[in-house]
């Protein structure tokens, strides 16, 4: 019980140093920095000895030299390499020789690259191809009078963003389309008036645009990673689209993710006030 | 007289303890019957058929594939069968123990974790549903489970059911009493060297690597890559000059995870080519790492810039320091380093987790140039916020390659470029087919759409 009592006024007393930080720089915050720091990078040495060294490296490769003594050959044996790079590593005590430690870094880099490679291409690339693939528009079978609002309202604001996107495209800043200003009109007005038919056509009966954005989001995001072209013309313009997806979606997420860390602070004020002054039950 | 009544009250007396001690006999009798046979009758089922067993293909071996068609008792509306329970031995005639089940109307079942190259052999039973209610309690069951462990695959009520049966609890998969296939095997599981199921996928990572290679010929070949230019980039040079003008220090974050991240080796890369410039500029650069190896390579990296900028002399190990791998002792120790340092320009490039927003929005608070880059969505939004650039996902393997100016780099990037360009076709293809098949209702131009996916369902 006393010894717990001591633990979480220590625990309160590095907190409110660290919170400290939020007022300026002072001594209790560097206190409590030091504090950290030097806790948990001896928590780290020793996690990562008896984690890596002593239970993948250790236990794996000691037995198999005790069975090679007695005439067996176990596999583990090969773990012998994995050993050796980690001498090499340490070379770098020994300047004249300290080249040496390049090699297992070479190891660590070029066997991890090759093993990501293909978790990689599988699922950054190849099943987000597949997951695109769907129909730009559906019917959507009888929905109620509410969905079938949501879906009117939905229809409406994908038309507005097409003919902006659009009009971005045509007249955009870093927009060099070789055509006359009168054509880009004719072509820009014959896509209002589709766009206008088009929501007329939607309020009678409602069309699932869900696809359209989805398609349009992931063209117009490969467009702007696309590195080869220069971000003109009509590439420029998607491009800018491809951005404007881009934002929102960090805006969606910025938002999530705040509200994730405010449950981080919650766990630290509930542990000042339940755990340490006890004002809360 | 009364010797008489008192006789025939006695005579009496005794003909109704016998009748009450035969009575008793007889119903102790009937308990006894009662555990010797069967309470519960079960009913018998026909087998499954066509009852297969094969080594799974594409797999790393030690798994077998059991096939086989349903019961005819399965195939009813209102089925009698409530799941196949299935049986292994090494042994074709005896010691066959469940060793899992498939649910009603399920035709395969794997078997798993199996030592390859050994002969297995395997019965399927068909496994009825139990139409009357649990009669035993936990306490009476956890002791057969104990006795046979492998009943844990079966649920409650079927330990009830076949307990009721018979005491001897195993003897019902033995007796003929179920509907008991024929056996199967002998079968070894194999490890196969290729998986077709990942054919689609090869093809794509052949096509892509091949672009690669030919790039990276083409531009070790003299041939000049055209890459766009990066917006941060241009930043890079002007924030260097600033930290220089105004005297202070240059701080860079290679984020928190090791050299096995491939933006961790991007970050080095774009680090490689800053610190060439920094030597020229004569500035100072503090590095704070939170892994030992990506404090070797970053070590290895600012001298080796520093001697190709003929400026070796003023390298020092000091440079780059290790903190701890702890995350958020080091985004303390680094928020300190911001605060009393006062760094002009600050670099984030890696891999960033929880720590982003912290380093950025103190980076922030000290007027510091900053310019971040990272491939974690998640915390691209942040650095989005409070940084003055940001190479977004893929833009920071692109600065790596634009800088280092390396044909490897140059070429891989624009194989990748290849791969986007690809990608964009069958979008575009894909969901034309896709909407024309939702539009019209085709059956065949849905085959084809449903074809399309599936090359990139791997």
């Amino acid at each position: 019980m006393g010894s717990d009592l001591i633990g979480v006024w220590i625990a309160a007393f590095l907190t409110l140093g660290i919170m400290s930080f939020l007022y300026k720089d002072n001594p209790w915050y560097k206190f409590s920095e030091a504090i950290f720091v030097g806790l948990s990078a001896g928590y780290w040495f020793a996690s990562l000895f008896w984690q890596s060294l002593h239970a993948k490296f250790w236990a794996n490769w000691s037995p198999a030299v005790q069975s090679l003594f007695q005439g067996q050959f176990d596999y583990n044996l090969l773990y012998t390499g994995a050993g050796i790079l980690g001498l090499m590593m340490l070379l770098r005590l020994i300047p004249p020789i300290g080249w040496i430690s390049r090699w297992p870094l070479s190891v660590v880099v070029g066997g991890t690259a090759g093993l990501y490679l293909i978790n990689y291409l599988v699922s950054n690339a190849v099943r987000q191809i597949g997951s695109t693939i769907q129909p730009v528009v559906t019917f959507p079978e009888s929905i109620g009078w509410i969905n079938s609002g949501g879906v009117i309202i939905g229809n409406v604001l994908v038309f507005a963003v097409l003919i902006v996107s659009l009009g971005f495209i045509l007249f955009g800043r870093n927009t060099t389309i070789d055509l006359p200003t009168p054509t880009k009109l004719f072509f820009f007005l014959i896509a209002l008036v589709a766009c206008a038919l088009g929501t007329f056509y939607s309020l009678s009966m409602p069309l699932n645009l869900t696809g359209l954005i989805i398609f349009m989001g992931v063209f117009c995001g490969l467009i702007y990673f696309f590195f080869s072209k220069e971000h003109t013309g009509f590439f420029g313009g998607a491009a800018t689209v491809g951005t404007w997806f881009l934002m929102v979606t960090f805006g969606a997420s910025f938002g999530y993710t705040v509200m994730s860390r405010m449950s981080l602070l919650i766990g630290r004020i509930d542990f000042l006030l339940v755990e340490w002054l006890k004002v809360v039950n | 007289m009364l010797r008489f009544k008192a006789a025939i009250f006695t005579l009496l007396l005794l003909l109704l303890f016998c009748l009450s001690a035969a009575a008793q006999t007889a119903e102790e009798l009937s308990d006894t019957a009662a555990l010797e046979e069967p309470v519960y009758e079960i009913p018998r089922l026909a087998q499954v058929t066509n009852f297969e067993a094969k080594d799974s293909p594409d797999d790393a071996g030690g798994e077998i594939e059991l096939t086989w068609d349903l019961s005819v008792d399965d195939k009813k509306e209102d089925g009698l069968v409530s799941k196949y329970v299935v049986l292994r031995s090494q042994n074709p005639t005896s010691d066959f123990h469940i060793v899992g089940v498939a649910n009603h109307r399920d035709s395969s079942y794997i078997d798993k974790n199996l030592k390859e190259g050994t002969d297995y052999y395997y019965k399927i039973v068909t496994f009825p549903k139990y139409q009357g209610e649990v009669r035993l309690t936990r306490e009476e069951i956890d002791p057969l489970m104990e006795q046979y462990p492998e009943l844990t695959e079966l649920d409650i009520k079927d330990v009830s059911m076949l307990a009721e049966y018979d005491r001897d609890i195993m003897s019902v998969f033995d007796d003929n009493i179920l509907g008991i296939s024929r056996v199967a095997g002998p079968v070894k599981s194999r490890a196969q060297w290729f998986n077709s199921k990942d054919l689609d996928t090869l093809i794509i990572g052949l096509t892509i690597c091949i672009s690669v290679v030919i790039f990276i010929g083409m531009a070790r070949g003299g041939r000049k890559l055209f890459l766009r230019r990066i917006g941060g980039l241009q930043a890079i040079e002007n924030a260097i000059g600033r930290a220089t003008e105004m005297g202070k220090s240059i701080l860079f974050i290679p984020g928190i995870q090791d050299m096995d991240d491939v933006q961790t080796v991007a970050g080095i890369t774009i680090l490689g080519r800053i610190a060439k410039t920094i030597a020229e500029y004569d500035t100072k650069i503090n590095m704070p790492v939170s892994r030992s190896i990506v404090m070797t390579t970053a070590r290895e990296t600012i001298k080796e810039a520093y001697l190709s900028a003929g400026r070796p002399d003023a390298y020092s190990d000091d440079m780059v320091h290790y903190i701890t791998d702890e995350q958020f002792g080091y985004v303390a120790a680094v928020d300190g380093i911001m605060v009393r340092e006062k760094p002009a320009t600050c670099f984030y490039l890696g891999a960033f987790f929880a720590e982003s927003l912290i380093m950025a929005e103190t980076g922030n608070s000290i007027g510091a140039i900053q310019i971040a880059g990272t491939a974690m969505p998640a915390q691209l939004p942040f650095f989005v916020a409070a940084c003055d650039y940001t190479l977004i996902g893929e833009e920071l393997f692109a600065a790596s390659a634009y800088l280092s100016g390396e044909p490897k780099q140059l070429g891989s990037l624009k194989g990748q470029d290849v791969g986007k360009f690809i990608a964009m076709v069958f979008i575009i293809i894909g969901a034309v087919f896709a909407t024309l098949a939702a539009l019209t209702g085709s059956e065949d131009i849905l085959e084809i759409t449903n074809m399309i996916k599936s090359w990139f369902s791997a």
